[in-house]
């Protein structure tokens, strides 16, 4: 079998433009479900503040700069194709001289300190948070997704009991909407990850964000669980920015995985309305 | 819309009222968690502070960095939770005003009644066009704490919103009573 052969040079290059671009350009999807719940909204101040982030959104575009002073985690997604032979060097390391260089020459701020509890910054925004899988082809696909600590602090995470069924799973998503309230800058994205074990459920809410803003999931029932959790949490009252409104959130997005016998295992990844990924393939 | 100028005298943070919206002009200091966690363990010393706070606004913010010959990056609030464990303790010592995002909690409430404080906030996710309103920044006390140092900013006309005000009135609680459905 050929191997195609990346470089690490080459990785490095795609996460530097990575971390620029998902920091300074909101993906379309996401600035046209803005437009579109500005003009759902009921509450006046809630309109002209949809009025304000449209507007940030499209300086810090034109502008080259932040569109949020949280520049975030860096969260990057690799997909690399079994075909795939790296070289040149580690792939961590080329993950993180990219990321790097991105915050060092985007003026991006850097958010990471070392150790969780001595809290020291890194000074340059690494480590990223790597998530690595091994997927059939030739292609490496890189996502990068910065993700802000205001809505990733009111995320939760709960072993439910299968007896309590997707009425149970829709309880706990909602009330984790309602305690964040206006913390995680609403309006929000709410990723839902239920079943696999405690750490799959985690990071399958955390994928539930990377899709397009409002697109259902492809099961019917998973599809209507998340068409009732959005309106039951369009109806807290919370509204952009926590300040009440009709819309709290723009979007559920629900990832299923297959679980144990005695387990529902439900993680709640809360996305703020600066709902940024960027991808590449090489 | 009302204009206020810095420093804060107790009797103009009274007067401001729960969603009042208020354009601040003059300087601010900004100031979020490590910072908090300094000017909190000077003050429980009884040591005096790196700089007078007394009267002033801070804005809970880490801006980015300033691309050369800008004047800062984007700088929009942060949580405000974070700092309710310390805030009673910096409202006794003389601030006046808050500047961020999100609920607190009763205890900073209290104190704000007590002290006659207010707290803004700002839009959330909104740095780029905050960042226009900053026309000076410069870091005055803990340099060593990057973006978390406490920087003095000039501001012009800079948008906030009165959220909880001296009284406790608290927008959070009331903008949201009001668009509940129950069902």
């Amino acid at each position: 079998m050929i191997l195609k052969e990346i470089h690490v040079s080459q990785i490095s290059q795609a996460i530097e433009e990575l971390s620029i671009r998902s920091n300074y350009d909101l993906p379309e999807d996401v600035v046209a479900s803005i437009a579109e719940a500005a003009r759902k909204e009921e509450s006046d101040l809630g309109r002209e503040i949809f009025q304000l982030l449209q507007e940030n959104a499209s300086l810090a575009r034109t502008k080259r700069t932040a569109i949020c002073q949280d520049t975030g985690v860096a969260v990057v997604f690799l997909e690399v194709g079994q075909e795939v032979r790296i070289v040149g060097g580690s792939l961590t390391e080329a993950v993180n001289e990219g990321i790097r260089r991105g915050y060092a020459h985007g003026y991006l701020r850097k958010s990471v300190v070392g150790d969780p509890l001595l809290r020291k910054n890194t000074g340059d925004n690494t480590p990223a948070v790597l998530h690595t899988e091994i997927v059939p082809g030739d292609d490496l696909r890189i996502i990068l997704a910065p993700k802000g600590a205001g809505s990733e602090n009111m995320s939760a995470l709960k072993m439910l009991t299968p007896a309590v069924g997707a009425e149970g799973v829709k309880k706990f998503i909602i009330d984790t909407v309602d305690k964040a309230g206006g913390n995680p800058c609403p309006p929000i994205i709410v990723g839902v990850g239920i079943g696999g074990t405690m750490e799959q459920a985690a990071l399958i809410a955390k994928k539930a964000l990377l899709r397009p803003v409002g697109q259902r999931s492809p099961l019917e029932h998973v599809a209507r669980l998340e068409e009732e959790t959005l309106e039951a949490i369009n109806k807290l009252g919370i509204g952009p920015q926590g300040l009440g409104g009709s819309v709290t959130a723009l979007a559920v997005h629900i990832e299923t995985y297959t679980t144990h016998i005695a387990c529902l295992p439900v993680a709640v990844n809360i996305q703020c309305h600066v709902a940024r990924h960027a991808e590449k393939r090489l | 819309m009302l204009r206020i100028n810095t420093p804060l005298r107790e009797e103009d943070a009274r007067k401001l009222k729960m969603g009042d919206k208020v354009l601040i002009t003059g300087t601010i200091f900004t100031g979020r968690d490590a910072a908090h966690k300094r000017i909190f363990e000077a003050l429980q010393r009884g040591e005096e502070l790196p700089v007078n706070l007394r009267g002033e606004i801070i804005y809970y913010v880490g801006p980015c960095p300033a691309k050369p010959g800008e004047v800062i990056g984007s700088a929009g609030p942060t949580t405000s939770g974070r700092m309710d464990p310390y805030t009673p303790a910096t409202l006794k010592y003389g601030l006046k005003g808050m500047i961020g995002k999100g609920l607190r909690d009763q205890g900073v409430v209290e104190a704000m009644k007590k002290y006659g404080a207010v707290y803004f906030v700002a839009v959330g996710g909104a740095g780029a066009l905050l960042a226009e309103r900053i026309k000076k920044a410069e870091v005055v006390a803990y340099p060593d704490l990057g973006t978390e140092a406490i920087h003095r900013l000039e501001v012009e006309d800079f948008p906030v919103i009165v959220a909880i005000d001296a009284e406790g009135n608290d927008l959070y609680a009331e903008g949201r009573k009001k668009y509940q459905k129950v069902g």
